[in-house]
């Protein structure tokens, strides 16, 4: 477990150390402090992504809903002048109650996720669109959310705001994931959904609940990326910002199959991103290339992580037949060794497609 | 009518540690219906498939049109004539019937690009279709068409290769009476054709309707052949049984108490129209013996919270329990050790100690927090308790052998406060050891005042174990068997649907 996330931190190191031996700007304060900025902001969602994915889940629809929590939020603070707390309230409950929406579909109504959360990309999307007219919705001259605006893109001791929440979220979330009985059942229903019920576990409830935390973590970054925009233009903000979540999950050591994954895995995958997409600029390889390079660096990061995998069970396997089948009879032999010889081994291949 | 039309000589199949078939002979002639019955685990379905050249036999003859095989292949199989209709019906359900008859060897348009010729294969199926009575066309989706229906399309998917001898296992277990006629006429039109027909199944009554001879199978051997003349329902049980079982029993250390689980009226979804009535007293194992679909495990299933009641209630010492969800059965200390232990009892990538704790994880916890020491010393006594061979509590369940997953699964429920427990195929695929360890551990939970059901279809297991031994037919329970009436012979009679002879001590 702990050796994925290893591995991936060590990538991290020599692809920065690489980087920086060529273009030394890329170790400049000024150059981390703003990576560090769009870690924070792209790792808040992604860790709720992240979730849902363990499920075996998939959350498609947080980019759309980041517009459509947006325009509210500009809207409530600028046109209805309500007071910042309540406007943040509000928005935090938006993403709670559209992802408690979208959890009921998928356990209640037991609707496929991918359906369920594409059609909320579209749906969010386009309510966005017709709430604004398409107009950009932007704050004015006035400061009517200063002091939120300064918490949100402020900085503590030079340090990211952004950043720093990202880790105050990931240790919360990092708990409940890998401490609290709920993490646990989460593991198990991503891997057994089956097994998890014949256990006693609610499985609706715990899979709508990943869905919720998501929503939620969807609110906190909406916030986030307002002021960091400072306008929001309903038609392309946060476009595709749910393929960087899933990304930065995958990279991490989520499996789309579900019950794989870990906080620190989502925090380094997302690092890794933004790492990949600021040495894109810094290299001054040509820009219309940076969807290609993060591309390229997940299939290949996948692949090589389900290479490795393979290697380890069939070692796994060998030393359980070499262990087991001396000792054992051999009806033994036959049950034992079969499984493992078996059905473990192609079981793993496609893994974490 | 007697040209032999092949013949199976002195066919054995072993797999390590097991002898699933010993010499096995049977002759099927032209225009021949050939019933072939057998317990569950007799050898009757490895049989079909060294047949149909699925499995490769270890000794013996397969011979056909005069030639010796030792083996065949799938497609030796078809191409001399041997067609199936399974059980659990292979047909892809998104496509229509014609499209189904002909997978695999569909006629094609001329041309590059090799398309489809829809037309052509609807015109061929439609005249099989009006041989067998069907009143459905070739271009119906089979999504949209029943059971019986689907069998027919298996027909006449075995017609369009010109099979010359048709295999049909358990046929109507899921048919209705007159669907059964149905196909009872459709079995004699074959034979009129010149089509033989192998056809297995519990139902003896069928069997006396169409065979025209009898083979049966007991323990992977061929025990005996009634000709038309010599078919009785009598016979062929007795047939069927026989064998000397071990003496398993451990009698209960004390008479069961007082108490127990009455399960009242209850029925399934499985058979909305049957209603089960069944009690379990408290330090009792009853054993639940009958055939596979008769409606035990969607027992077990409604008791333990999966599948809805459709009504009845289960209560316990007398006072009725929710069980809405398996959360709730489990809170009433009703559990279940379930068929399937890698799909439905183990989280089979997670550890053994994960999987042990997994029921219980709240009960340990403190402010939602898992204690992973409690947790661990709770698994490590379940280890040390059923005596799970594994290097650690840290291996992945998947690592370990069937009965060592078994105990795991069973230190699940152990390590909580059992009331009633239901044990569905507990042993089926353990090795010899390992069943004996699990008849002990129920015993002596037994011996702990728990409530036990132990579904089993394995004969020596239901008599050797169980304490009274209960049998359900088609949905309820067709009668309940004390230890002194314990026989092979009356369980069968009871699991076929038939009442007990009066006199029992006729049965040989």
């Amino acid at each position: 477990m702990i050796r994925k996330e290893l591995g991936l931190g060590l990538l991290l190191v020599v692809i920065a150390a690489i980087t920086g031996a060529i273009n030394p700007a890329f170790l400049s304060l000024v150059n981390l402090l703003n990576m560090a900025n769009l870690i924070g902001l792209f790792g808040v969602f992604a860790l709720g992504e992240g979730l849902v994915i363990i499920t075996g889940g998939i959350d498609l629809s947080l980019g759309s809903m980041f517009a459509l929590l947006g325009v509210v939020f500009v809207d409530l603070l600028t046109t209805y002048e309500v007071p910042w707390p309540l406007a943040l309230l509000a928005v935090l409950l938006g993403g709670l109650v559209l992802g408690g929406i979208q959890g009921f579909l998928i356990t209640r109504l037991k609707m496929q996720p991918f359906i369920v959360t594409l059609c909320g990309l579209l749906i969010y999307r386009g309510a966005a669109r017709y709430y604004t007219s398409d107009s950009t919705r932007g704050f004015g001259y006035g400061d009517e959310a200063a002091t939120l605006s300064s918490i949100a893109s402020g900085n503590l001791a030079g340090i990211p705001n952004t950043f720093i929440l990202l880790i105050v979220l990931a240790l919360i979330l990092g708990v409940l994931l890998h401490r609290s009985v709920y993490g646990r059942w989460l593991y198990a229903v991503g891997k057994n959904e089956e097994a998890a019920r014949f256990s006693g576990i609610n499985t609706n409830i715990v899979i709508a609940t990943a869905y919720i935390i998501s929503g939620g973590l969807a609110g906190v970054s909406t916030v986030l990326f307002v002021f960091y925009t400072n306008s929001v233009s309903p038609s392309s903000f946060g476009n595709f910002y749910e393929l960087y979540a899933i990304a930065a999950a995958v990279l991490g050591g989520c499996s789309l199959r579900g019950g794989e994954g870990s906080i620190l895995g989502i925090v380094l995958g997302t690092a890794l991103l933004q790492v990949l997409q600021n040495l894109v600029n810094i290299l001054g390889i040509p820009n219309s290339l940076n969807f290609a390079v993060m591309g390229t660096v997940i299939l290949i990061g996948v692949l090589a992580d389900q290479q490795l995998q393979a290697r380890r069970r069939r070692k796994l396997a060998l030393a359980g037949v070499a262990r087991t089948a001396p000792k054992s009879t051999l009806v033994q032999g036959q049950q034992g060794a079969s499984p493992r010889g078996a059905d473990a081994l192609p079981a793993r291949t496609g893994d974490q497609a | 009518m007697a040209e032999i039309l092949f013949e199976l000589a002195g066919i054995s199949k072993s797999y390590p540690g097991v002898m699933a078939l010993d010499d096995v002979s049977l002759r099927v002639d032209r225009g021949e219906v050939v019933g072939l019955i057998g317990e569950n685990g007799a050898g009757k379905s490895t049989l079909m498939r060294v047949l149909g050249g699925v499995i490769a036999p270890s000794e013996g003859v397969i011979r056909i049109g005069g030639n010796d095989h030792a083996r065949m292949t799938v497609s030796e199989a078809t191409k001399a004539g041997i067609a199936f209709v399974h059980q659990e019906l292979n047909l892809f359900e998104n496509l229509d019937v014609a499209a189904n008859v002909f997978i695999g060897r569909e006629k094609l348009l001329g041309g590059p690009l090799k398309l489809v010729d829809n037309a052509q294969m609807r015109a061929r199926v439609t005249p099989l279709l009006e041989r067998l009575g069907a009143d459905f066309t070739p271009d119906t989706l089979v999504d949209n068409l029943s059971i019986a229906e689907r069998q027919m399309v298996e027909i006449a998917k075995a017609l369009s290769i010109d099979a010359r001898v048709i295999i049909m296992d358990e046929p109507t277990s899921s048919l209705t009476i007159s669907e059964t006629e149905r196909l009872l006429e459709v079995i004699a039109d074959l034979k009129a054709h010149g089509i033989s027909v192998i056809y297995i199944s519990h139902r003896l009554g069928e069997i006396m309707t169409c065979a025209d001879r009898v083979v049966v199978l007991r323990d992977g051997r061929t025990v005996g052949e009634l000709a038309r003349n010599q078919l009785s329902h009598a016979a062929m049980i007795r047939l069927m049984i026989g064998r000397d079982l071990k003496a398993l029993h451990t009698p209960p250390k004390q008479a069961p108490q007082p108490g127990g689980c009455d399960i009242v009226g209850l029925v399934t979804s499985a058979f909305p129209d049957r209603q089960v009535d069944l009690s379990v007293r408290h330090g009792e194992i009853l054993g639940l013996a009958g055939l596979v679909g008769a409606g035990r495990t969607s027992l077990a299933r409604a008791a333990f919270g999966i599948d809805p009641l459709l009504g009845g209630e289960i209560r316990i010492d007398s006072a009725p329990v929710a069980v809405a969800s398996p959360r709730e059965a489990i809170s009433q200390g009703i559990y279940l050790v379930p068929e399937d232990r890698k799909k439905s009892g183990l989280v089979l990538e997670l550890p053994i100690c994960e999987n042990v704790t997994l029921a219980s994880l709240l009960d340990h916890a403190r402010m939602w927090l898992v204690g992973s020491e409690a947790e661990r010393k709770i698994a490590k006594e379940q280890v040390r308790r059923l005596s799970i061979k594994a290097p650690s509590i840290d291996m992945e369940a998947v690592t370990l052998s069937g009965g060592n997953q078994q105990k795991v699964v069973l230190g699940k429920w152990l390590s909580m406060q059992p009331r009633v427990m239901f044990f569905d195929e507990p042993t089926r695929g353990i090795d010899v050891g390992a069943k004996g360890e699990i008849y002990a551990l129920m015993r002596e939970l037994a011996d702990q005042g728990v409530a036990i059901v132990m579904i089993s279809s394995d004969m020596e297991e239901v008599i050797g174990v169980s304490d009274r031994v209960a049998v359900m037919h088609e949905g309820s329970v067709s009668g309940v068997l004390e230890r002194e009436q314990f026989s092979e012979y009356n369980v069968l009679r009871l699991a076929m649907g038939q009442a007990l002879e009066t006199v029992e001590a006729a049965a040989p």
